[in-house]
């Protein structure tokens, strides 16, 4: 794993090292401290704990025990202070920048260079949004583009001021978070000239956009124009038509890419069709002792979704750190097949457990099956449509019966007309 | 037209950016001539400093690589030398946008003034990179033959890199081939291994040139377009600039991509610039191990083809596209252009389309219609023009800086006695040295330098303050990404554009108008 002998690197050792503080790491921290797990620390880039959801403002991050609704923020100090007060040290401004043998991290902080080894370590370092180069998006390079995610920080750091954002945007996406980027650009004081979604309108439209946004379905935005700063972006529908929308600001939405450097860094095998590490149903990884969970593993999700696997890797790292199972992943390969893009996770071990698969392109009926070697397991008409940024889940069920000894288990969707699914 | 006196500087006075004041004494000057002092030598905006007609004895138009390279050398002499940029930082034409590598200079025309320049320049700027700190690897380049027509060319490339005095040259086999880049697409025949090409770093390279020159008391005065220059003849020349006028008694033509329309302003009428678009992919660090050498395409009749080269950054290039334009401002890349360079790079490293983009750029090469560059002396006009320097302007610099020295001197400047240039050391870059992050040392003298800001290129607060606090600081967010990285990675800024706005606006306030 790419050694680099180094001197002046302070070393030390912990029972559990988890990279990055948001949900997913705070909730497996939080589970691991309180089951004594011994030393469990968590290391945070970012100057403050929390994660992506220090940067969302807004309801959602369901309630506090006394039913108050808690926002990013109230949600990210109550993670922090629970993995706090579970017995879990949390860092911040600790940047990991490589690996110095299989369980032992390299760090950089103002107190100084550290090697950091563990008996586990969870990788909870999330996901970003694909940038406009990363989408080959053409055109102008002129400022004016930004993500969500830039987006959030930007009003986090200089408030809702359009000064900083511009005067009227366009976003680009049909993920959830393209709804959260309307009602942030409204409340900076910046118009809407619309809202550019792939795939019908019914299956398209981000959840809860306000009724007066106006949403082009079935587009891409393709082009982008300005000197100096952005002044437009070409769109093209679905017939292949192409207009001009006059704006200053585009916004990308969602497309998201796990942080995966470190996956990369440490020659973990990635899981195909996605950028994050393959892992089984129990998040480990090919390296024994190395585990994955939230937003690196699917991408932007809930931060309840993020939290709520973050307690499930904390069992399967119990159960290395006891003994009872060391890992690495282990099972059958799951693979993706018909319109299906991506499947989690790519091995089917060591117990049955849900999938959750993406679609590569918007699909209105998709006939649903799983199969191995030739032979149908599972096949089902879907009662709901399928888009590229909304994960399906299926239950331990539709993989219950395949031979163990057999082939990958695929995956598969395909439109399914009026046929009998 | 006698150079007036200026003292030389002391050593010790060269030694600190601040140099320039301890040469404030009593040597006589020309009237106009009050010394720079350290802080003022950058101007951005505002009247020229020194007052209306300010004198120099040369004035250097373009502060692109060559424009910087040629100021910086005119600093070694005691002459008053000016700067003149119309954009707001140094570099921000052809020169921000190319393909960074260190040619050597062996598929040059042999005989061209561009052939013994670009080789005279690779040697001076790879001893001068390693003193000034800008990072080089010299990995070597590789001509790959994809067909029998591209093989049967390369013994007549390697007879040619001979002529241009490149000796080292080797035809290798598929077989070699394929040892020394496992990851090349099938159907590779061979390949003419020329040695001593390299990576560089080219925003250092111009950063250093024009540090060192400012550093050295030239003037750099940014965001100053001229506009037009009043013809008197046997008197120095006149200028009209945005910011104000100002006298030449010599003038130099460093215009790049505009290189002709400034001739135009003298009424010189020797070649039109044809901008020659080129669009350019750069893929994420995981790429690197990918490749391990520049690999050329072998120029053929249908043009030169796109390069895949790692950079000092740790990132792989594939491009360029070369497109003749109308447009001199048209750096946007195009859905056709891009979608090209990934089919080719599909063929050449198959693996690298699976990786990340994290960067589209496109630049601009000043192609004149001539396989050379168009470097003329004028001596009726006390008059250089540095022109059609189309692809190798960063390699050969430093050779055609020294060049434009002789071409002044035959309009008759007289430089007077040389000096030594105030040192300059470059923050690093480059993946292949040391960079603070790794440093144990300056975080314990500074633990700025622990704290990472941009992730992606592990960018950390010291090196952005101390880019923000250097004699030539950036003008904006684009200018600070070139000085330290910062935004340059994977997520393009999205990550830590908004603190960097914030540290910027912060030492904006600070440092008053620099």
């Amino acid at each position: 794993m790419n050694p680099r002998p180094e001197q002046d690197r302070a070393a030390r050792s912990v029972d559990v090292l988890v990279i990055g503080a948001g949900p997913a790491g705070l909730a497996a921290a939080a589970r691991l401290a309180a089951a004594g797990a011994g030393r469990v620390e968590v290391l945070e880039r970012e100057p403050e704990a929390g994660g992506a959801p220090l940067f969302c403002a807004r309801p959602g991050f369901g309630a506090d025990p006394r039913g108050r609704a808690l926002d990013g923020p109230g949600y990210a100090r109550r993670a922090v202070r629970a993995a706090v007060r579970a017995g879990a040290v949390v860092r911040t401004g600790v940047t990991v920048t490589g690996w110095a043998g299989p369980l032992t991290l390299e760090t950089t902080a103002p107190t100084g260079l550290a090697a950091v080894g563990a008996r586990a370590v969870v990788l909870a370092t999330g996901a970003r949004e694909r940038s406009r180069p990363a989408r080959l998006l053409p055109g102008s390079r002129a400022p004016g583009v930004l993500t969500t995610g830039e987006l959030q920080r930007t009003v986090t750091l200089f408030g809702a001021r359009p000064e900083h954002i511009g005067r009227r945007a366009v976003v680009a996406g049909g993920d959830p978070v393209a709804g959260h980027a309307v009602r942030l650009l409204r409340r900076a004081g910046v118009a809407v000239a619309a809202v550019v979604c792939e795939g019908p309108r019914a299956a398209a439209g981000p959840a809860g956009l306000p009724a007066d946004v106006p949403v082009l379905a079935g587009a891409v935005v393709t082009e982008l124009a300005g000197r100096g700063r952005l002044d437009g972006v070409t769109v093209r529908d679905r017939d292949g038509r192409t207009r001009t929308v006059r704006c200053d600001t585009l916004v990308l939405a969602g497309d998201w890419i796990p942080e995966h450097e470190l996956v990369r860094a440490g020659g973990l095998p990635l899981a195909p069709g996605g950028r994050g590490p393959l892992v089984d149903a129990a998040l480990r990884t090919g390296v024994p002792g190395v585990f994955a969970a939230g937003g690196l593993l699917r991408g932007g999700e809930p931060a309840a979704r993020a939290a709520a696997e973050g307690r499930a890797v904390a069992d399967a790292v119990l159960a290395r750190l006891d003994g009872r199972d060391p890992g690495p992943a282990r099972g059958l390969p799951v693979v993706a097949g018909g319109a299906v893009h991506r499947v989690h996770p790519g091995l089917l071990g060591p117990e049955p457990a849900p999938l959750v698969l993406w679609a590569a392109r918007p699909l209105v009926r998709p006939v649903l099956s799983v199969g191995q070697d030739g032979r149908i397991l599972r096949r089902a008409r879907l009662g709901t449509g399928l888009v590229p940024w909304r994960p399906l889940r299926l239950g331990p069920g539709w993989t219950q019966d395949p031979d163990p000894g057999g082939g990958p288990v695929v995956v598969r969707a395909e439109d399914g007309g009026d046929g009998t699914g | 037209m006698t150079p007036h006196g200026r003292r030389p500087r002391t050593g010790a006075a060269t030694a600190s950016p601040a140099g320039p004041k301890a040469a404030s004494g009593a040597a006589p000057r020309p009237a106009s001539a009050a010394p720079p002092r350290a802080g003022t030598h950058v101007s951005r905006r505002g009247p020229l400093p020194g007052g209306a007609g300010e004198t120099y004895d040369v004035v250097v138009v373009g502060a692109g690589v060559v424009g910087c390279a040629i100021a910086r050398a005119l600093a070694r002499y005691p002459l008053r030398v000016a700067l003149v940029e119309a954009a707001d930082d140094v570099g921000e034409g052809s020169s921000k946008a190319n393909t960074a590598i260190l040619h050597t200079g062996f598929d040059a025309s042999p005989g061209t003034l561009e052939a013994g320049l670009v080789r005279a320049g690779h040697r001076l700027l790879t001893g001068y990179a390693a003193e000034a700190g800008i990072p080089v690897e010299p990995v070597g380049a590789l001509l790959v033959a994809w067909d029998e027509t591209q093989r049967a060319a390369l013994p007549g490339l390697a007879a040619k890199a001979a002529r241009n005095g490149h000796h080292a040259t080797r035809i290798i086999d598929a077989a070699e081939l394929r040892r020394r880049e496992p990851h090349l697409g099938p159907g590779a025949l061979g390949a003419l291994a020329v040695p001593g090409e390299s990576l560089v770093c080219p925003w250092s390279t111009t950063l250093a040139y024009a540090t060192q020159a400012v550093r050295s008391g030239v003037r750099l005065l940014l965001g100053c377009r001229v506009t037009g220059i009043a013809p008197r003849p046997g008197a120095p020349h006149r200028l009209t600039t945005t910011r104000g006028p100002l006298t030449a008694r010599f003038l130099v033509n460093a215009c790049g991509l505009h290189a002709d329309r400034f001739d135009a302003l003298l009424g010189v009428r020797d070649f039109a610039v044809t901008p020659r678009r080129g669009q350019l992919l750069v893929y994420d660090k995981p790429a690197r191990s990918l490749v391990r050498h520049i690999l050329l395409p072998v120029p053929g009749p249908l043009g030169k083809g796109v390069l895949v080269a790692p950079t000092v950054y740790g990132n792989v290039l594939l491009g360029p596209t070369a497109e003749d334009l109308d447009d001199r401002a048209a750096t946007g890349t195009t859905a056709d252009g891009l979608a090209g360079l990934r089919e080719r790079g599909a063929r050449i490293v198959p693996a690298l389309l699976d990786e990340e983009v994290t960067a589209a750029y496109a630049g601009l090469r000043a192609a004149t219609g001539r396989e050379d560059y168009r470097c003329a002396a004028r001596p009726d006009r006390r008059y250089v023009t540095v022109g059609g320097i189309r692809s190798t302007g960063l390699s050969a610099s430093l050779a055609l800086a020294e060049h434009v020295l002789g071409l002044l001197a035959e309009c008759g400047l007289r430089t007077g006695p040389e000096r030594p240039l105030a040192p300059v050391r470059m923050p690093n870059l480059g993946e292949a040295f040391p960079r603070p992050y790794r440093d144990a040392a300056a975080i314990a003298r500074d633990p700025a330098f622990g704290t990472v800001v941009c992730p992606c290129e592990h960018v950390t607060l010291g090196e952005v303050r101390a880019a923000l606090a250097s004699d030539l600081p950036p003008a904006g967010l684009g200018g600070l990404r070139r000085r330290t990285r910062a935004g340059a990675g994977r997520c393009q800024g999205g990550h830590c554009r908004p603190a960097l706005r914030a540290l910027s606006e912060e030492y904006g306030k600070g440092a008053g108008t620099r």
